[in-house]
């Protein structure tokens, strides 16, 4: 079930929430904790804007337990336009769509089915920009 | 540091051992490994490192230190669990050489088991997906083998291949697999047959992916002084001249360039500098091999080729026994068989054969130096081993 631990991600998961360096700028996401030196003022939460371009992805056909009922699915790495590159499944799109540098944007799916008891876990997925 | 010197190597053949748990699979490597070093009595073992990745989710047993020193006849010795992913055999070592350099210990012992058969590939699956950051990556489906493949497509766009050129790699694999008894797959592969097979995670078909399997591997180390009381007068001693571990972020979206095994790197230099050894003195290797784009971005990280050339060189013989870097001479997680938390451990079984000059049909010729590298997860644990051959009158 897990369901706290899921909701603990909730600003990252339905809105892409990430943080930016109140001295450089640096974006990244997801959030991270505090390292060593950083202070709470040090990052600031920053919503991405969920465009970006298709770093690299793969065609599953050996899904991991809790995944099956995707069958095949595909996941990715996407470079956002505020620079974090991020893992996601991809979805509105056949295998052949797929290439390397596409413009890709976020949307909210369903992530997993924890099963009877459990939660739905939605979040973010990446679709070809339409 | 004070010398370390591996003084006793053996494993058990990596299969489907359905009729075998953990702790019988552990039992023979331990048994073995002990036989071949009669002078050593068990009494002096000061510490035993198990390494596992996966107990707790597929072997259902957790605290693998006690449960396996008492199954195996160790009962009452320190004994750890070290757990790295597919690190773990590698971090087991180090951890082991570092209780004989503080001299807490005058041997310790290295027992690298996995149990995995007992699930269905989805249950490993996602037993392996673990490595991987959990809310980052795992929680989207994605498994370690995507992990490799969306690496590998990335490098085949950056530097113009096309799949097949990974080929080289489960080719030199299987090759070498096909002599050796112990190997999960003891058939060579072609080309061809690599071309035609099917997609697991594209770009990566079956043919470029390990079976991960059940086995056990087992290491005995000790300081100078023992080595040397229970060596026979002829014996070639070989020694841990350098371990060494390294980590980076489990996620590859917080890495700068996902394509540079930054770990990998530091690992093998920290253990090469600590041997007082150049990269290229060393003249066989054992490398975190499940995947031919594990190799060829490992060999890079280290410096043996530059960046986007590994897949030029093994079509060049280069990863053969008798080519520069020679790698997965046992057949290597691909063909050899992916013993997951234990390959650290086979590795250097392996390489011990290369030193000893037993490695028959797959012998790297006049091999004195060699180097063990195994990852956790996509390069986020590295660990390196570095072993030279010492005759024990030259000392």
């Amino acid at each position: 079930m897990e369901i706290a631990r899921h909701w603990r991600q909730r600003a990252a998961r339905y809105r892409l929430e990430g943080q930016r360096h109140r001295a450089s700028g640096a974006v990244r996401f997801p959030p991270q904790p505090l390292a060593l030196g950083e202070e709470p003022g040090t990052w600031e939460p920053v919503v991405l804007s969920g465009r970006g371009e298709l770093y690299s992805f793969s065609v599953l056909r050996q899904p991991p337990a809790g995944y099956e009922s995707l069958g095949v699915y595909a996941v990715g790495l996407v470079r956002l336009e505020e620079g974090p590159l991020v893992s996601a499944q991809l979805t509105d799109c056949a295998e052949q769509d797929l290439a390397i540098g596409m413009p890709v944007e976020m949307v909210t799916r369903r992530l997993a089915d924890t099963g009877e008891d459990g939660v739905l876990v939605y979040g973010y997925k990446f679709r070809p920009r339409l | 540091m004070n010398n370390i010197y591996i003084i006793g190597a053996a494993a058990t053949p990596v299969a489907e051992h359905y009729g075998r748990s953990l702790a019988d699979l552990a039992s023979e490597a331990l048994r073995t490994a002990f036989a071949a070093t009669p002078a050593l009595v068990a009494s002096r073992v000061g510490a035993l490192y198990v390494a596992n990745a996966l107990g707790d989710r597929l072997a259902a047993q957790g605290q693998l230190g006690a449960y396996l020193a008492a199954a195996v006849g160790l009962r009452g010795v320190p004994a750890f669990r070290v757990e790295a992913a597919g690190a773990s055999g590698g971090v087991a070592i180090q951890q082991a050489a570092q209780a004989i350099a503080a001299g807490a210990a005058e041997v310790a012992v290295v027992l690298g088991a996995e149990k995995v058969t007992d699930h269905l590939d989805a249950a490993v699956e996602a037993a392996l997906a673990l490595a991987a950051d959990a809310e980052a990556e795992a929680i989207h489906g994605l498994t370690l083998t995507a992990q490799w493949a969306m690496l590998m497509r990335r490098y085949m766009h950056q530097y113009g291949y096309p799949a097949e050129a990974f080929a080289p790699f489960p080719i030199n694999a299987h090759a070498n697999a096909a002599k050796n008894p112990q190997a999960l797959y003891r058939f060579p592969i072609s080309a061809d047959k690599y071309r035609k097979a099917g997609m697991v995670a594209s770009p990566l078909n079956m043919l470029d992916c390990s079976s991960v399997a059940d086995g056990a591997a087992c290491l005995i180390l000790a300081s100078e002084r023992v080595a040397r009381e229970v060596a026979a007068a002829r014996d070639l001693l070989v020694r841990l001249a350098g371990v060494a571990v390294a980590t980076d972020a489990p996620a590859l979206g917080l890495r700068a360039d996902p394509l540079d095994l930054a770990a990998a790197r530091a690992s093998a230099h920290i253990a090469l500098g600590r041997a007082h050894l150049g990269l290229s003195e060393v003249q066989v290797f054992e490398l975190s091999d499940p995947h031919g784009i594990a190799a060829a971005l490992a060999l890079e990280a280290m410096g043996y080729y530059a960046r986007g050339e590994a897949p030029r060189h093994a079509a060049d013989g280069a990863i053969a026994p008798t080519g520069r870097t020679p790698i997965a001479s046992a057949g290597g997680y691909k063909a050899r068989g992916d013993v997951a938390g234990a390959s650290g451990v086979y590795q250097v079984v392996e390489l011990l054969r290369q030193l000893r000059g037993v490695a028959g049909a797959s012998q790297v010729p006049d091999a004195r130096v060699a180097l063990a590298q195994c990852l956790g997860g996509v390069g986020t644990t590295a660990a390196t081993c570095v072993l030279v051959a010492e005759h024990e009158r030259q000392a």
